[in-house]
């Protein structure tokens, strides 16, 4: 087991390495940052001074070892743009993506395994049907689109709900976070929803397949034999055991939720961390961009390792199939 | 293929094919999703010829047609604009054929080549086994582990605008789907009975894969196939939104739609509104078909 986690671990390190290669390598070849940055009346000598500032000026290869020394030490480069550290940077806009991901993961829950049970329960009813075909449009519904016509209803035609930014937010333990006021709850809506949707969308057939495969089940039947009231067996014998998978999946995909936020945030103006990399990619603000791919890239790679090392202990199969290789 | 020389015999001729064929038309939804689909595919070959007007021929566009609402006439000989204009004045009915007409290129070019490259490494991967099957399983498995988005936006991050280069991306983001699915069934087939005789009659390696092998791995890879080209349609439209895609002088649904965004909390929804619906409709045709297919190609459910 040891050996198992400390090869994974060594994996997962070379992949952090060779992820820091090809994205350093990868975001110097966009064009310069400097013909951006000066002002059109700077001259030969000024244009050579802004390089040098910047650390442009070294040969590419010199350029990446600075970076990496610089990487390990947790120090990722200044901002072009703002001129302040680009890590602290990404960090601060952390939370509201957080935030702005699990209040999605949530609703996805507490709408898709709902509706995912009445689908399983009854599938042949209208109500079944209609679950299923929504989910279909669900999958298919591009989620920028989605957000403009949210936008353009609720923001625009029915005035009811803001569409842009994180409203008012109140501060617990030194992070801000908008879910506790009422102005801050109306901004996060319709953005929680709008990347929810596709989950959503997931949820309900994952639930829906459970709860098919469950009522077939013997202890199902068991229970239904003991005269136990049919919502007793539902929510405890048949949701118990439909939860296992739900909610594997469900934890799985919180990463993808948080890669996908890029998108919501950018429709509706929500200051996370996806917006930032979307202004920084058009600012061709290298540092940004490097420091968020680096902390997302690192995040991907401990969820990964997680998840794994926690199925070998769970399964004995993995772990022996891992050794015979 | 003989039917002229047995007949009778010819009307019970269950070929594969056929009963596909049979089995797929037994959903009405399919049916109506086949002949979206072909519709769509249609208006985006036909672009040129049915467009009412070239959108990116500037001297057809004039700016005192700019925004206007659907159903208003040309400025100059009355010419209904079906779906209004955008900013710039053109015409968005021809706007959307020629974006469909980049759109599914984009998406089908990038979905046959990783469906090539995937195959090909999937079938390696399952034939050889041992070591080649080790290292290209765990990178598929590093591959599958990213979201797609992700390596996406880190990939354009790093290669720039352009029609080529988001074809890269996507093929990047998709091969790894279809060595997967592939090695899986290969795995099961190369332990049956044709393929030991193959190997008994002392067949090259690249006869046994690409002629023996291969073709009795295409099922599952069609039905992952469909849904990647819609998946790889949507992801082109979401970065090209994103301004990350396609470069403005070859501008596909997400780009029609990003333009229309800033018109769109002054009331002018019709800019953003109709190409999100074209796309929409070409992903839930694909879906239904794909959802079909599946159905149909799937052993278990045969009845």
């Amino acid at each position: 087991m040891i050996i198992y986690v400390a090869r994974r671990l060594a994996q997962a390190l070379l992949v952090v390495f060779a992820m820091t290669l090809i994205v350093f390598l990868g975001v110097n070849v966009i064009g310069s940052p400097v013909d951006i940055l000066i002002s059109p009346d700077c001259n030969q000598a000024c244009y050579q001074a802004s390089l040098k500032a910047l650390g442009l000026d070294l040969p590419l290869h010199q350029q990446y070892l600075v970076f990496l020394k610089n990487a390990v030490t947790g120090d990722l480069g200044k901002s072009f743009a703002i001129g302040v550290p680009a890590l602290p940077l990404i960090v601060e806009r952390m939370p509201a993506t957080l935030e702005l991901a699990l209040s999605a993961m949530f609703l996805a829950i507490v709408i898709g395994i709902p509706l995912g049970m009445w689908a399983g329960l009854k599938p042949d009813s209208v109500a079944g049907k209609t679950i299923m075909g929504g989910s279909i449009l669900g999958f298919s519904l591009p989620t920028f689109w989605v957000g403009l016509m949210l936008i353009m209803v609720f923001a625009v035609y029915l005035g009811v709900l803001p569409s842009t930014g994180r409203g008012e937010t109140v501060q617990v333990f030194g992070v801000r976070l908008s879910i506790l006021t009422l102005d801050g709850l109306a901004h996060l809506i319709l953005p929680a929803v709008n990347l929810a949707l596709y989950k959503i969308s997931l949820v309900i057939r994952l639930t829906r397949a459970g709860v098919r495969e469950t009522i077939t089940q013997d202890y199902v039947k068991f229970a239904r034999a003991r005269g136990l009231k049919a919502r007793r067996v539902i929510l405890v014998h048949v949701l118990k055991n439909i939860m296992i998978p739900v909610v594997t999946v469900v934890g799985l995909e919180l990463g993808n939720v948080i890669a996908f936020s890029v998108v919501s945030e950018t429709i509706f103006s929500w200051p996370g961390m996806g917006k930032l990399l979307i202004d920084s990619l058009r600012l061709l603000d290298r540092p940004v961009v490097v420091a968020y791919l680096m902390i997302t890239v690192l995040m991907f790679v401990v969820i990964n390792l997680i998840v794994d090392v926690l199925y070998t202990a769970l399964d004995p199969r993995i772990r022996l199939q891992g050794a015979a290789i | 293929m003989t039917d002229i020389a047995n007949p009778p015999a010819a009307s019970v001729d269950e070929t594969p094919f056929r009963r596909f064929v049979a089995d797929f038309c037994e959903s009405r939804v399919a049916i109506a999703g086949l002949v979206g689909f072909i519709a769509v595919l249609l208006v985006a070959v036909f672009a040129p010829l049915i467009s009412p007007t070239d959108p990116y021929d500037l001297m057809q566009v004039d700016v005192l047609d700019s925004r206007q609402p659907p159903g208003a006439k040309r400025y100059t000989d009355g010419m209904v604009y079906w779906l209004g204009t955008d900013g710039q004045g053109r015409d968005m009915l021809s706007g959307i054929f020629y974006g469909l007409r980049t759109s599914l290129f984009v998406g089908a070019m990038s979905g046959f080549a990783a469906m090539l490259i995937g195959m090909t490494v999937g079938l390696l991967a399952a034939y050889f086994g041992g070591r080649t099957d080790t290292v290209i399983m765990r990178l598929v498995d590093l591959q599958l582990s990213f979201p797609t988005v992700l390596v996406a936006l880190m990939l354009l991050a790093a290669l720039g605008q352009g029609v080529g280069k988001i074809i890269i991306a996507l093929i990047v983001v998709q091969w790894a789907y279809y060595a997967r699915t592939i090695r899986g069934t290969a795995l099961v087939e190369r332990r049956k009975e044709y393929m030991e005789a193959a190997r008994g009659l002392a067949l090259g390696h690249p006869s046994l894969l690409f002629r023996h092998l291969l073709p009795n791995c295409l099922p599952p890879l069609i039905v992952v196939g469909t849904v990647q080209v819609a998946h790889a349609i949507a992801l082109e439209a979401t970065l090209s939104f994103l301004g990350l895609g396609l470069p403005p002088t070859e501008p596909s649904l997400g780009l029609l739609i990003a333009n229309g965004f800033d018109y769109l909390l002054s009331g002018r929804y019709w800019i953003s509104f109709y190409p999100g619906v074209a796309l929409l409709i070409t992903i839930v045709c694909i879906n239904l078909v794909g959802d079909q297919v599946r159905d149909v190609l799937n052993p278990r459910l045969r009845r």
